[in-house]
């Protein structure tokens, strides 16, 4: 086949050193990659497959449903509902910084709000998925569900949400949920918890999270490298939280919001027999669903910028001057020491204490402490106070818990300021004037007290004595040592029995029965109720400030009531805080809504009750002498 | 007198380890591509390695020197077809590898230019006549090799580009280099590179990536550095015994990128261990040995020439790939022989196999 002239010709083989200096290379090449292979899979074949269990095994959580809330009868206040989060997972084998746009527009996001949740879990271990968006719309899912393949890092998540359905009813009692804040995964209280958790914010949400929230349960699969499940090791399942009842009376509790409704202020009813608060209301008030999901910015601007607080609970937030309301502790004080008794007081439209004229806003004449609550007149209440000395005032308003908190389990209670001699050395390093005292005496000056104080302190003296400490979870429904652990959490001055002598709670009330029959409060008369009460009519600044400030509406006086049913013993008590309100009978006139409700509610069990049992009538009472164990009526 | 070539002179014991690995290699493909869309692939390379040994058979049937006779024109079409593929060849992942043919054949000439390379070497050296290189020598047979290096480099393919450079470096060092002229080459090389890696024009971005993240995996773990992280993962949780066919975490679970080609070697020691592990490199060694024997015995020295080509090819290529999975060399994209799944690289492969048959045979020809 090959002729001579071909290339290949015959001549000495290849050098066979040459040949056996590459079977060195040969069995060189090999021991160097056993080597590299020994390095790998005996040496370190531990830490690599802690590497490769990191690698598959992801903790998908399971939320626990968190607990509804009923009111007293079981009524639901708070549910959950069903909805679809999306969650980013960072593995190392996205890009995730290219696909950020896509996801952006996909979510209806910005590319700066997902580097805000990057940032905000950058310390999160990188195999747990981070919440990117909440309550996902229709078309959200279906992007996700679209783009799986393009967009592995997405990820769906059925869980429960809050749901509020009356929206801002009774929402400052109940409190909001949110995800979790730095700065509280820092404190003891949340030490269980981790990043991108649920917790309650404020009102019950936050006072009984840990029994709400349960245990979040979840499941270990195995991921492919895209995140795709391929399997599953083991789950664990989630805890449900646990239902409450709250003291909360929902027909109440709408009496009272439709009482306040476009009001600013507050309004507070509660059994004071147990203390526990049967409505609660503060307005402005907000929409829990707003917090429930991702909060906008406009809804968050909107409640910051507002003037009125939408956020406070003012029924226990606020510190303000109780104006004449403060007279009921100024009686208790003044016939506990046997000073208002016999006391006779000329009202001439004020009087001259300290060598300064005070005035009254009527010209009342003759005024006994029969008189005086009823028509409320300082200058009776002026007297008092320059005779009992701010010292002993302060001795017995902080009997009855004014100055103090009530240690109401909800969270951020204001203290309230009742002055003294020592409180004005402490606070102020100056001594007490004298004249000082006038003003305190019908509320004003330094009394600062918020509505659920003056609701217990009324509780107390008009029940004899029996202060207790308000709750609006339903007695019973929680472990002895979680409700005290709750108590701890909140202190306050908690329940007491403070001395009353017998007939001084019945003048006190009676007079009480007054304001509403013939005194300051007579156009909130309920006929047939035994209705007691007290009107304030606080001033928001001084004469000489109210004359600087040429009027506008916070200059208005600040409108309070208190007042309670029947009015010895009663079984539930109201106070009423409108600011801006004007004057105290206009507080009384919505006071008496809420006490027309319970009544009515009273009367008609009380009936059903006779009906199935075929009672009698009860006879009619006895007016102004019933006593604790008639009903309501008169 | 010319003795006819007989298949009793075929080298029966290569091919039985040859067979044994291909095994080996489709029970993993089997393993790591059963629980993807890939699923399957096993019998595809089951029809390739039929395909492969027919084609190893027929390529034994013909005299080398006849190869080694037609092997300019080979050349010559194989420059030509690299031209082709420039300007009407298909892009797929922006790489112009491929010319279309009617009917759905995709043929990529580079793969193929391995063969005619190696047989080109073998008859450039052969015709210099075993005398001392000249820098002349060097310079011709550079230009051999390095046209169509550069124009698949152009394609870009780096992997098939690298290749070619063992067929080269093996045909100066049995041609006759001598080792001042070495030691220039290898100095120049090294200046060369450090130049173009500093202009980085003639690499892509990616392709330099893979180069620094090489020396650092955890430097970029959601980029290139994920690729060598995952092989070192499922190479080391295997251990020493492994986790069983079908049971690699990694593979399995799709972390561990293509564990049916380029880290198929991952994938077997991650599911055989160490032992599995050894024992494959063991039969790489059997399987060199025996053809470096071959080369020994050859004929003449174009067959040992041709063969000691192959061998070059295949430590090469076990080299940068074993090397690859166990992250002591970049990731570039090189099959392992014999191993990893794919046409072009088990019919090139038994290709070669038949040319080492083919000089076998006719070892006593004359």
């Amino acid at each position: 086949m090959l002729d001579e002239n071909s290339v290949i010709s015959k001549e000495e083989k290849v050098s066979p050193l040459k040949l056996n200096m590459v079977q060195y290379v040969v069995a060189l090449m090999l021991v160097v990659l056993l080597a590299g292979l020994w390095r790998l899979q005996v040496v370190s074949a531990d830490n690599y497959r802690v590497l490769a269990e990191q690698n598959r095994i992801r903790k998908v959580p399971i939320m626990a449903p968190r607990g509804k809330i009923f009111d007293r009868e079981g009524r639901l206040l708070v549910d959950n509902y069903a909805s679809i989060s999306c969650y980013l997972l960072r593995e190392p084998s996205h890009d995730l910084t290219a696909d950020l746009p896509r996801i952006a527009e996909g979510l209806h996001m910005t590319v700066d709000q997902i580097q805000y949740v990057l940032r905000k879990y950058q310390y999160a271990p990188k195999y747990q998925p981070i919440p990117l968006k909440q309550d996902l719309s229709p078309d959200e899912v279906a992007f996700i569900e679209a783009h799986r393949n393009e967009l592995p890092e997405l990820e769906t998540l059925d869980e429960q949400r809050r749901l509020y359905p009356n929206g801002g009813f009774a929402a400052h009692l109940i409190g909001y949920v949110g995800e979790i804040s730095e700065n509280d995964l820092n404190k003891e209280k949340y030490a269980f918890y981790q990043a991108g958790d649920v917790v309650g914010k404020s009102g019950v949400e936050a006072t009984y999270d840990a029994v709400l929230r349960g245990t979040d349960g979840s499941r270990d699969v195995v991921v492919d490298s895209r995140g795709r499940e391929v399997g599953q090791l083991g789950q664990q399942d989630p805890v449900p939280g646990k239902d409450l009842r709250l003291s909360i009376d929902l027909d109440l509790q709408m009496a009272a919001e439709k009482a306040m409704e476009g009001k600013t202020g507050a309004m507070v009813a509660m059994d004071p027999h147990t203390g526990q608060i049967l409505a609660m209301v503060s307005r402005p008030t907000y929409d829990p669903n707003q917090f429930a999901v991702r909060l906008t910015r406009d809804y968050w601007n909107k409640i910051l910028n507002d003037q009125d607080h939408p956020m406070m609970n003012k029924a226990i937030q606020a510190q303000l001057a109780p104006g004449s309301t403060f007279k009921i502790i100024m009686s208790y004080a003044g016939l506990e020491e046997g000073l208002a008794q016999d006391l006779h007081v000329n009202c001439a439209g004020g009087g001259t204490f300290f060598g300064h004229f005070f005035a009254c806003d009527k010209h009342h004449g003759g005024v006994d402490i029969y008189h005086a609550i009823p028509w409320s007149c300082d200058t009776f209440y002026y007297t008092l106070a320059e005779r009992l000395q701010i010292d002993t005032i302060a001795k017995y308003a902080t009997s009855v818990g004014i100055g103090q908190k009530t240690g109401i389990d909800l969270p951020d209670e204001a203290t309230g300021t009742m002055p003294s001699t020592a409180w004005k050395l402490k606070n102020f390093h100056d001594k007490w004037y004298a004249g000082e005292v006038i003003s305190v005496g019908i509320g004003q000056g330094a009394v600062q007290a918020s509505p659920i104080q003056l609701a217990r302190a009324l509780s107390g003296i008009a029940s004899g004595g029996a202060l207790k400490r308000p709750h609006v979870i339903l007695d019973g429904q929680l472990p002895e040592q979680y409700v005290q652990a709750v108590r701890d959490t909140y202190p306050g001055s908690g329940e007491k029995q403070v001395p009353l002598k017998t007939e001084n709670w019945q003048i006190i009330t009676d007079a009480m029965a007054e304001t509403l029959n013939t005194g300051t409060a007579a156009a909130s008369h309920l006929e047939g109720i035994d209705f007691a009460g007290k009107t304030g009519t606080a001033q928001v600044m001084s004469h000489a400030a109210l004359a600087r400030s040429g009027g506008g509406k916070k200059t208005v006086p600040n409108a309070w009531f208190v007042g309670m049913a029947p009015r010895r013993n009663p079984d539930i008590v109201v106070a009423v805080l409108w600011e801006n309100g004007d004057w105290g009978s206009n507080s009384a006139k919505l006071g008496a809504q809420v006490v027309n409700t319970f009544v009515e509610k009273q009367r008609k069990k009380a009936g059903n009750l006779i009906k199935v049992a075929e009672a009698p009538k009860p006879a009619p009472s006895s007016g102004s002498a019933a006593k604790k164990e008639e009903p309501v009526t008169n | 007198m010319r003795r006819f070539s007989t298949f009793r002179d075929f080298d029966w014991v290569l091919l039985g380890f040859v067979l044994l690995l291909s095994v080996i290699s489709v029970l993993e493909i089997y393993s790591a591509t059963m629980h993807t869309k890939f699923h399957g692939f096993e019998k595809k390379q089951m029809e390739f390695l039929i395909i492969g040994l027919v084609l190893m058979f027929l390529v034994s049937l013909i005299d080398y020197h006849m190869l080694l006779e037609i092997v300019p024109w080979a050349y010559g079409v194989s420059i030509v077809s690299l031209i082709a593929v420039a300007l009407v060849g298909t892009r797929v992942l922006g790489a112009k590898r491929w010319i279309k043919f009617p009917g759905g054949i995709h043929f990529q000439p580079s793969e193929w230019i391995k063969l005619v390379l190696v047989i080109a070497v073998a008859r450039y050296f052969w015709s210099l006549g075993g005398r001392d290189l000249t820098w002349k020598d060097i310079a011709k047979a550079f230009a051999l090799v390095c046209i169509p290096m550069l124009m698949v480099l152009k394609q870009p393919d780096l992997g098939t580009a690298l290749t070619y450079s063992p067929i080269l470096i093996c045909g100066l060092f049995l041609g006759g280099i001598r080792f001042k002229q070495a030691a220039i080459l290898v100095i120049s090389f090294l200046l060369l590179v450090g130049g173009v890696w500093k202009t980085g024009k003639l690499l892509k971005p990616y392709q330099k990536a893979r180069l620094t993240n090489f020396i650092d995996p955890d430097n970029d773990p959601q980029g290139s550095g994920y690729q060598i992280r995952q092989s070192l993962i499922a190479v080391g949780s295997g251990g020493i015994w492994g986790k069983g066919t079908t049971k690699g975490t990694q593979t399995q679970g799709d972390f561990l990128p293509i564990p049916y080609t380029d880290f198929i070697f991952a994938a077997f020691c991650e599911e055989h261990g160490f032992v599995g592990a050894l024992g494959v490199l063991l039969i790489y060694f059997l399987i060199l040995m025996r053809l470096i024997q071959n080369a020994q015995t050859a004929p003449d020295p174009p067959g040992a020439f041709i063969i000691m080509g192959i061998v070059a090819i295949i430590i090469f290529q076990m080299a940068v790939n074993i090397g690859m999975v166990i992250g002591f060399m970049p990731v570039t994209g090189i099959p392992l022989p014999l191993m990893s799944y794919g046409g072009s690289s088990v019919l090139f492969t038994f290709m070669a196999l038949g040319i080492v048959m083919n000089v076998r045979m006719r070892r006593f020809v004359n």
